[in-house]
């Protein structure tokens, strides 16, 4: 006869108390009563305040303004619009110009936030002092004040485009924006795309491959040659036989004015300067003490072990400065992208200047284009974090591993 | 032993004095050691020098020696008629000097905007520093006191009531409310097909509603009494002195250890009194100055400073939420503060100046400032929030367990034990995102409100200044009032931390 275990007994009476007030008990029921009752009447007023106001204004709530048509023209659009399409539309060109100059905003903030950084750890005391002069004055200036900077004062005290600012002939600055040279798409194109795809899957795979033999059988492989050949060999190899992917038509001045290239406006150029000159400083810093702390010992084991410098930071170093770096990087990717909807305030067509400003007082629709806006935002918001705490943990993982 | 002549292994002359080492110290080797003392490094000092070149003398050259210093208009910044370069025009920032600082203030009424900066200052400069005593008085005279009489300072007006009035007032807003709601739900159930249930509801509401109309009764009369009276706010004040020091007698212990917190209530009522005597509060006041007619720095301080303080309360209540075990309240907190931390500040403002006026009843008009305030507060209140959380984090579990072994309530742990440790180490925490709303005040420019940075952009369309120099030198000088208020708050938030982590030091 075996000894079973007896259950434990049921306790409904405290299951329920859990379930109904959690970890406080019935105190917490009670509380959660009352605070339900106060939500529901706060919401009770604003609905009906909502919906007497709306009446006595004259305005029928709903999304149905979205297929009205905008009557409004965007200076920027990265999809066809022209003034009669629909508020949907306006959404979306909104919607993507702020993806877009988030994007770059990101990548430029990156590159000069590791610049910076390298300037303010380099031993030389002149550039150390300089990043961290850069850092201080840019950190404690407000954005927009640098936006407006950027747009009042330099790019409005840039010649007119007859005495534009060239660089190499290719590019010409003016008040009237940036005028860079217009991709053409040419018949090798496609070739090209799927050779560049071709040969990235096939480093990937190599690199994996590396990475087993390594981990595996502990064989060294030297994989650089083959990545080089298939990343750039297999799209060179592309170009000879189908010819080139792109044609760029070089701007020419004709009269007052630019023939050819395409023009970036100025609103985008100051907003993008702006952000991502004020977005890398505080990268700068967020790099800086990433690579702080990793413990001076790491890199001495490291040689002690026989690795090269370059082994030493590529395996040990920067893997664990990343495990720091990666949380605060998220979330000044997430401060730039909700960070250029100060484009409102020089007219630069963003989702907020478009659609929550100019469709607002137009429609006069506020409750519903605001919290339209303000969910796209909750969303990138939210993607963003998202991946990126996927990229986190697998770091994590790796350096478990 | 006469040949002394010595060993031919020892040395007969000296060895020739070896070069003193490459200098280490003072300034030439420090050059050397810092600067110069690989190709590479010489190369990146090259560099920097460069860079240095072309940033530091430009800016010198812009902001002084080409500099204007005297001009009645934008004649005097024209580079004709100074025969040189210009560069800043600075008779343009002496004209708009009192425009960026007080806005359209009225002149005669100036003496009000310096009597509250000073004021701020006085009570804010004590507080800062570490070593002065009596904290509490202090942080309670600025985050509770200086508010209240910055207000009937800077917009004037006086009171017709006090506390009695105003808790009847209130009260009877929720009343009549709850009345309100009860018969609409009456008259919904006529029309619905559920219809038995919303209207047990509504008469339930209504029922509730009138139960608190009779049980406000007294308070009511008495308001309606006091207002008759000659002396409203007076007879109202006494009554409200009277009753609250009674209660708080009762409640810190009666004839027992209640005289403490009479004696506390009483200086309190005492300090509001010559507060409304001095400001003619119940005689109307200052003249009214409308918020519309605020602006520059005036605006900016405003909302920083109210913004700190009204984001305090909410972050303390939010983090404290957060951290809840009741369900309801944990949820709605961390709801509440992620989405208010997950969409920009400029949509939060838009939200306050198009949408809260579509939330309150019609007749109530909201002050285009005051919604600005409203949106900057709940979302520094949520960002607060998660700088407290990590005080709260941070208190070691064994205080709180030893403050409910010794029978504290949760209340008394949390504000006797819990929150002052927490507040002490997030001071650095706090100090920055004060320093993010500062830079965040400039925002307000885009809904119309004028602060420092609304004034100066208002103030370059100014053609009688419009030169190519000006907006250049609008920008030097407001850059370095944000960036000396900034800068003072990084370098005060780096004080307190090394001072907090004083023990740790080696």
């Amino acid at each position: 006869m075996s000894i079973a275990p007896r259950k434990p007994p049921l306790q409904f009476a405290l299951r329920l108390k859990r379930a109904l007030g959690g970890k406080a008990g019935w105190n917490g029921l009670a509380a959660q009563i009352a605070f339900a009752a106060i939500l529901a009447w706060i919401a009770y007023e604003i609905v009906a305040n909502a919906r007497m106001n709306l009446e006595t204004q004259h305005i029928a709530s709903g999304f149905g303004f979205l297929n009205y048509n905008a009557g409004f023209d965007v200076n920027q659009s990265l999809i066809a619009y022209n003034n009669s399409d629909t508020y949907w539309r306006v959404f979306f060109v909104g919607l993507l110009n702020t993806i877009l100059v988030s994007v770059i905003g990101i990548v430029f903030a990156t590159v000069i936030g590791f610049i910076v950084a390298l300037c303010r750890l380099s031993p030389n005391l002149l550039l150390a002092r300089i990043g961290g002069l850069y850092v201080e004055i840019v950190r404690n200036l407000p954005l927009l004040f640098q936006i407006l900077f950027w747009y009042l004062a330099v790019l409005a005290a840039l010649p007119a485009p007859r005495q534009s600012i060239s660089i190499f002939n290719t590019f010409f600055l003016n008040n009237r924006g940036l005028v860079v040279p217009q991709p053409v798409t040419e018949p090798g194109l496609y070739p090209f795309i799927a050779a560049l795809a071709v040969g990235t899957v096939l480093a990937l795979g190599l690199r994996g491959y590396a990475r087993r033999a390594l981990f595996q059988r502990g064989q060294m492989i030297r994989i650089w040659p083959y990545v080089l050949g298939c990343l750039v060999g297999l799209p060179l190899v592309s170009m000879l036989v189908f010819g080139g992917p792109l044609k760029f038509e070089l701007p020419q001045l004709k009269g007052f004015n630019f023939a050819g290239g395409a023009r970036i406006i100025p609103e985008f150029v100051a907003l993008t300067v702006a952000l991502s000159t004020y977005t890398g400083a505080f990268i700068a810093e967020i790099v800086r003490a990433g690579v702080m702390s990793v413990h001076k010992g790491q890199m001495e084991a490291g040689s002690s072990l026989g690795l090269s410098r370059a082994a030493t930071l590529r395996l040990i170093v920067v893997p664990q400065a990343m495990r720091v770096i990666v949380p605060p990087l998220t979330s000044q990717y997430l401060n730039l992208t909700k960070n250029s909807s100060l484009a409102v305030a020089i007219g630069y067509p963003d989702l907020v200047s478009v659609f929550a400003g100019t469709a607002v007082s137009q429609t006069g629709q506020a409750i519903e284009i605001i919290a339209m806006t303000m969910g796209v935002y909750l969303l990138l918001s939210l993607t963003t974090s998202a991946l990126m705490s996927v990229y986190g943990w697998r770091i994590n993982r790796s350096m478990a591993a | 032993m006469t040949d002394l002549s010595a060993p031919s292994f020892v040395r007969q002359d000296l060895v020739a004095e070896r070069a003193a080492p490459a200098k280490t110290t003072g300034l030439i080797g420090f050059v050397r050691m810092r600067l110069l003392n690989s190709p590479g490094n010489i190369l990146l000092t090259i560099l920097g020098l460069l860079l240095a070149w072309y940033i530091v003398i430009p800016a010198i050259k812009f902001l002084l020696v080409d500099a204007i210093w005297t001009g009645k208009d934008r004649t005097a910044c024209l580079a004709d008629k100074a025969g040189h370069e210009v560069g800043a025009c600075w008779p343009y920032i002496q004209a708009k000097l009192t425009q960026l600082i007080y806005g359209f203030y009225p002149e005669a009424q100036r003496w009000r905007v310096n009597l509250t900066y000073g004021l701020g200052a006085a009570l804010l400069l004590p507080l800062l520093m570490p070593r002065l005593p009596a904290k509490a008085l202090n942080s309670g005279l600025f985050f509770f006191a200086f508010p209240v009489v910055a207000f009937f300072l800077l917009h004037g007006g006086g009171i017709a009531g006090f506390g009695v009035s105003w808790t009847a007032g209130l009260l009877q807003l929720f009343e009549q409310s709850i009345g309100g709601a009860g018969d609409l739900l009456v008259n919904l159930s006529k029309s619905s097909a559920i219809g038995p249930l919303p209207w047990v509801l509504g008469k339930l509401l209504v029922l509730v509603g009138l139960l608190i109309h009779w049980l406000i009764f007294p308070l009511t009369w008495l308001r309606d009494q006091l207002q008759l009276s000659s002396v409203p706010v007076w007879g109202d004040f006494l009554l409200t002195a009277v009753i609250v020091s009674a209660v708080l007698f009762v409640l810190g212990g009666g004839l027992r250890s209640g005289g403490r917190a009479l004696i506390g209530s009483l200086l309190t009522f005492a300090g509001i009194a010559a507060g409304i005597k001095l400001m003619g509060l119940d005689r109307g006041g200052f003249p009214i100055v409308d918020t519309r007619l605020w602006g520059g720095l005036l605006v900016t301080l405003v909302i920083a400073i109210t913004g700190i303080v009204a984001s305090m309360p909410i972050g303390i209540a939010l983090a404290l939420g957060r951290r809840s075990t009741i369900p309801l309240i944990r949820i709605f907190s961390i709801a509440f503060i992620e989405f208010w931390r997950g969409v920009p500040l400029i949509t939060v403002l838009f939200f306050a100046t198009y949408m809260l006026p579509l939330f309150v009843p019609g007749n109530f008009a909201v002050d285009g400032l005051l919604r600005a305030l409203i949106g900057v507060a709940i979302f520094t209140g949520a960002y607060m929030a998660e700088v407290i959380r990590g005080g709260l984090a941070a208190v070691a579990r064994g205080q709180a367990e030893a403050a409910s072994a010794l029978g504290l309530s949760w209340w008394k742990t949390t504000s006797l034990i819990v929150l002052p440790q927490a507040l002490r180490y997030v001071i650095p925490g706090i100090v920055n995102s004060f320093i993010s709303l500062f830079k965040d005040t400039s925002l307000v420019s885009i809904v119309a409100l004028f602060d420092l940075l609304g004034s100066l952009r208002a103030s370059f369309s100014d053609p009688n200044w419009s030169t190519p120099t000006t907006a250049f030198t609008g920008f030097a000088f407001a850059g370095m009032i944000y960036f000396v208020f900034c800068f003072g708050m990084s370098r005060y938030s780096l004080f307190v931390e090394n001072r907090l982590n004083a023990h740790r030091r080696h």
